[in-house]
């Protein structure tokens, strides 16, 4: 096989989705071409069409879903053409793919070393022991500790790194010329993604594998990328060598999708008061679960000994992966969860010590945004309801209350006259503009932000964080905001703290945090962001 | 073994279930207009009031409720139900010989169903939205809204009356004594029609449940990365599909036990079947208190015994339960 | 409403409301047809079907008209049915919702008590509550509503415990609201939904549960119900069996379309499950 010959290529793809969807084709004329080792990254924001095209080349589309024109070239047929019996022969030997969540691509009620050997029985003849050997050597080609362990383990049994895993192992187990990895490390950590960009690297580079990736992330793209294609709205609007279209975009669309990028330099710092609003001492929270008469339970300890201080007006970032307990945090401060220990100081006041009723009246000085667009807001209660909610439970006449919340509306940028809508009339962004503005009709003196933009579009994103600089600005907020991307943080926090396992194993100024991190873990967070130097340094 | 540990704490979990169920049916009962002794005296013909009070305090009737509750409860650990004023038995011997056909009818039944309902509930699945489904769906809303007993009775009137295939109620033969295989044979022939009877409804109701469960597996993420390795659809559905829409079929097992036991009541009324179902209505029309609260007992007990077969069964199936312990 | 018109579209959800019209009609109809007591001797005992023009359905053994039968024993079930599910799903929600919301000891009592029905056969419960309380119709709508709440409240329970936790909820909580707000104003509608649907399960068992109680006589006898006459015609079934089929068809029919009408609820309000 030569160095760069034309492994798949897409001739005029065009894809038609079924009367009633937002548009009439999910693709339209799409036409690429991916070369063996070579990694293409398909870059696009949800609705994009990307993962159709992934599951058109695989022709796995749902029913409704069809192609009705252009061709799919692979080893000199037209995969369009082919028969199901074919395209059956195809998948996992000629064409593999990996999918974005492992927990669910996963059967859960068989183990990984048989998952992976079904790939064998399914396309080959080899004997039990054969492919029992085989299994072994792919789960220590990527990596997985203990192979022989893990083969006897169910998805449970193991981490979201170590299932990616193992489905990468399971794709690569017939040697396929093409690889389709749609989006496959959305769903992990930063520090796991950074491994699993490095392991599909090396896979590919060793067994000269062509890889089609999917991608929201221009950092990822900047990261492993040979070759860019960027899609919007089932369209390819640029396409070129990655040096290229990071470094001189042409289309607008690619030029926003970079420019949302955070870049990972803080900016300049400002002054900040003297006086904190908020002190955290010695605050933890620890889980007991399960146990039957006091014995067997399982401690987990969410939070252990925290202690922060947010000075008025200032931005504290809480940054951490999943199961750091930034989360368990939050919900500390706001008392949504009760703290086992410490004393969480709000302008003289001890909250950790309110009792429930307190806590209810004096609810109004602290406030919480959410993460999840869609679940935050009642889906029976009209916009403008959900943001009268809180002054109306406090005493507010409703009139004013409603009258109020149309204001708060304007101020959020959101027309006024929109109160009168449901939440599933809104797009994700504007909810969490709905969710902004419900928090501040409380006029309270802390805004606590639980990964406010992690559940958005890169483009969205930005425009909300933009919000929300303005408003503090113009309301004196004082912010803490948690967030697991480093990226977004160093936008808009003055102060970091770097949680890990519960505790605080950094904290300072975001630039000194950023420009010269002291624990190994704020090291290892910063160098496990994908595309490095892109996103250090791309221009805005 | 983990999975006996799990299902043993589930298994003691039950016991105060059950306690409630006894004290609550217990005292329930004491508001029941006449209580046993009044039942003794009817069967005997009547008799005064000396003898009523002879035999309330003989029975330990003249005590006050707790004490009585207290009492009660107690027999019960040794396993003595009392004594049955209607049948002139302990209530523990006319249950133990009642039990058997019971306990037939409720396997045959949920054989049936189980297996029929999963058959039908695949093969709905798989032809989803045509013929087939339509079909199987349409006949199973249908067996779930027939009423067992008037099935019962239009299945003697088709099979015993008019085409004289199999027996109209009964046991077995009681006329000619068979032994051995054709006692057996008997016995099976007249279980025919009370089997189906039985099972129509649950098999309406396994049925629906399979299909659901397969429409929703086959959504699922991991059907998609099977196809995607280049399964077949037969062995996506055998390897990947099957195992897992099982499980909501396993625990409806469990939770639909008491019902099905209730329904044979009355099937074994219907069919004249010498069973526990028919001995708790006789009980009721004949207000013999004493074995109704036997009845409760054993049959809490049954239902008990049923759903801890069944978290066995389903710890083996799902290597997650295990885990979670 | 979309919901509305997704109803309409599946035609056995249709076919469902319009036997439950019908039905409906019998029941409030039955008077204009048949002016006089339908336990009231009418005419010879056991007349066939569609051999007297007075008698369309026939007569039953003690010759009263089978078809004034089941015009007002349509009025029999339908109320049954309806009461005694509205005393189930009102027990059940408030049960779930607590049990639910609060979990802690208040569920773990709760979910004792409501496993204690389950375990229970509930028409064994249903026998000893006729046992003890006599066969009134009263008696027998409120026992068969008492015998049917531990599905609905499991069901409502289920929603609370993934409601409760709904970043909706915390936020109500953040803004300042208190339990019984958030339980009865915030998750309630949002929980209501699937409980309401499950109302035409629970009403169908119901009607069967109290027309197997009728046809072993323990049910009340001073009314024209479905299965009082399926009981009366098993005496006769050899022959006469017309007398236990004609009312076991009106119960099917009724039963069927109480269920068609909950599947089309159903699919209705739920629309992701559209494609099966």
């Amino acid at each position: 096989m030569s160095e760069h010959e034309t492994i798949l290529s897409l001739d005029r793809l065009s894809v038609r989705l079924p009367a009633g969807a937002d548009r009439t084709h999910a693709l339209r004329e799409v036409s690429l071409e991916i070369a063996s080792n070579e990694i293409l990254c398909v870059v696009g924001e949800s609705g994009s069409g990307k993962s159709m095209m992934a599951n058109a080349v695989m022709r796995l589309l749902p029913n409704e879903v069809t192609i009705d024109d252009g061709r799919i070239m692979f080893e000199g047929r037209d995969l369009c053409a082919a028969s199901i019996a074919e395209m059956r022969e195809v998948r996992g030997d000629g064409i593999a793919m990996i999918f974005q969540e492992p927990m669910t691509a996963l059967n859960p009620l068989r183990t990984i070393g048989d998952q992976i050997a079904e790939m064998f029985s399914i396309h080959t003849d080899l004997s039990k022991a054969e492919i029992n050997t085989r299994v072994l050597a792919l789960l220590s080609d990527v990596r997985i500790p203990d192979p022989k362990v893990a083969a006897k383990a169910y998805p449970h049994e193991l981490s979201g790194g170590q299932r990616q895993r193992a489905m990468i192992a399971m794709a690569l187990a017939l040697d396929p010329k093409l690889l389709i990895a749609d989006e496959p490390t959305t769903a992990l950590d930063v520090t796991t993604q950074a491994q699993i960009l490095k392991l599909i690297r090396d896979l590919q580079q060793r067994r000269k594998t062509a890889v089609m990736f999917i991608t929201h992330d221009f950092g990822v793209v900047a990261e492993i990328a040979d070759r860019v294609v960027v899609m919007q709205h089932g369209v390819i609007v640029e396409q070129g060598t990655a040096s290229d279209v990071l470094h001189h975009p042409q289309h607008a669309y690619t030029r926003q999708l970079i420019a949302a990028v955070p870049p990972l330099k803080a900016p300049p710092p400002r002054a900040l008061a003297a006086d904190n609003i908020l002190t955290i001492s010695d605050v933890s929270k620890t889980y007991r679960t399960g146990g039957f008469l006091g014995r067997g339970a399982r401690v987990t300890p969410a939070v252990k000994n925290v202690s922060l201080a947010l000075p008025r007006g200032a931005t504290l970032g809480i940054v951490g992966e999943s199961g750091s307990g930034k989360s368990t945090l939050a919900r500390c401060i706001v008392r949504l969860i009760d703290p086992d220990t410490g004393s969480i100081v709000l302008d003289g006041n001890d909250w950790a010590k309110l009792s429930r009723e307190d806590v209810r009246r004096e609810t109004q000085h602290i406030q919480m945004v959410f993460q999840d667009p869609f679940a935050s807001l009642n889906p029976r209660r009209k916009a403008a309801e959900l943001v009268a909610q809180g002054p109306i439970v406090h005493g507010t006449p409703r009139a004013k209350a409603i009258a109020d919340a149309k204001e708060l509306f304007a101020l959020v940028g959101l027309d006024p006259s929109a109160g009168d809508r449901y939440p599933h009339e809104f797009s994700g962004g504007q909810r969490q503009r709905i969710g902004l503005a419900r928090a501040l009709a409380l006029k309270p003196d802390v805004l606590v932000a639980d990964e406010p933009v992690s559940a958005l579009d890169v483009s969205v994103q930005a425009q909300v964080l933009k919000l929300l600089a303005e408003l503090r600005q113009r309301l004196g907020l004082s912010i803490v905001f948690i967030t697991h991307d480093l990226r977004v943080a160093a936008q808009i926090c003055d102060l970091v703290a770097v949680m890990k396992d519960g505790a605080v194993v950094e904290h300072g100024l975001a630039g000194e945090v950023f420009g010269n991190p002291q624990h190994a873990y704020t090291q290892a967070l910063l160098d496990s962001i994908p595309g490095g130097e892109f996103a250090r340094e791309h221009k805005v | 073994m983990r999975i006996l540990s799990l299902a043993g704490r589930r298994l003691a979990a039950s016991i105060p279930t059950l306690v409630l169920i006894l004290i609550g049916v217990f005292l329930l009962l004491q508001f029941a207009p006449g209580d046993t002794v009044d039942a003794m005296m009817a069967q005997m013909g009547g008799g005064d009031a000396a003898t009523a009070r002879e035999l309330r305090k003989f029975y330990g009737l003249d005590l006050s409720i707790p004490a009585q509750l207290a009492n009660y409860l107690w027999r019960l650990v040794r396993l003595d139900l009392g004594f049955s004023s209607i049948y002139g038995k302990p209530v523990a011997s006319v249950i133990l010989e009642r039990l058997p056909p019971t306990i037939l009818l409720m396997t045959a039944s949920l054989s049936f169903a189980f297996f029929f309902g999963l058959v039908f509930g695949v093969i709905a699945a798989r032809g989803v939205n045509r013929w087939p489904d339509t079909l199987i769906s349409t006949l199973g809303l249908i067996f779930y809204a027939t009423p067992s007993f008037w099935f019962g009775l239009m299945a003697i009137v088709v099979f015993s009356v008019y085409l004289q295939w199999l027996p109209p109620g009964g046991f077995e033969d009681i006329g000619t004594m068979r032994t051995g295989i054709w006692r057996v044979l008997d016995i099976a022939s007249h279980l025919v029609l009370p089997t189906l009877t039985l099972g129509l409804i649950f098999l309406a109701i396994y049925l629906r449940i399979m299909r659901a469960s397969m429409l929703e597996v086959l959504n699922l993420d991991y059907v998609r990365t099977a196809r995607a390795k280049g399964l077949d659809e037969t062995r996506v559905v055998t390897r990947h599909v099957l195992r897992n829409a099982l499980l909501p079929m396993v625990t409806l097992i469990g939770l639909q036990a008491g019902t099905m036991l209730g329904g044979s009541v009355v099937v074994e009324s219907v069919f004249s079947l010498p069973g526990l179902g028919r001995l708790a209505y006789e009980s009721v029309v004949q207000r013999d208190l004493n074995t109704l609260l036997g009845i409760v007992f054993v049959s809490a007990l049954l239902v008990i015994s049923v759903n801890f077969v069944v978290d066995l069964i389903y710890a083996r199936l799902d290597p997650r339960i295990t885990a979670e312990g | 409403m979309d919901a509305v018109k997704r109803y309409f579209r599946s035609p056995a959800a249709v076919a469902g409301l319009i036997l439950l019209l019908i039905v409906i009609a019998m029941a409030i109809s039955a008077g204009w047809f048949y002016p006089r007591d339908p336990l009231a001797l009418a005419g010879r005992p056991l007349v066939w079907p569609f051999s007297n023009p007075r008698f369309l359905l026939g007569t039953d053994n003690s010759g009263r008209d089978i078809a004034a039968q089941i015009f007002y024993g349509a009025r029999i079930s339908l109320l049954i049915g309806g009461v005694a599910t509205a005393i189930a799903i009102l027990i059940g929600i408030l049960v779930g919702a607590f049990a639910g919301y609060y979990g802690g000891w208040v569920d773990n009592v709760l979910m004792r008590i409501t496993e204690a029905f389950q375990t229970l056969p509930n028409f064994v419960l249903l026998l000893v509550l006729v046992a003890v309380f006599g066969s009134t119709l009263t008696t027998v709508t409120i026992a068969v509503g008492v015998v049917s709440w531990p599905a609905p409240a499991r069901l409502t329970r289920a929603e609370f415990l993934s409601l409760r936790n709904r970043e909706f909820v915390q936020a109500g909580r953040t803004l300042g609201m208190k339990n019984i707000q958030l339980i009865f104003r915030e998750i309630l509608p949002n929980a209501l939904p699937p409980v309401i649907v499950y109302a035409s399960v629970v009403m169908a068992v119901a009607i069967l549960l109290e027309s197997a109680l009728a046809f072993l006589r323990l049910s009340d006898p001073n009314v024209a119900s479905w299965g009082n006459l399926i009981g009366l015609g098993r005496d006769v079934l050899r022959v006469q069996w017309y007398v236990s089929a004609i009312p076991g068809i009106a119960i099917l029919v009724t039963v069927l379309a109480v269920s068609l009408v909950g599947q089309g609820l159903n699919d209705a309000l739920n629309p992701r499950l559209k494609g099966r």
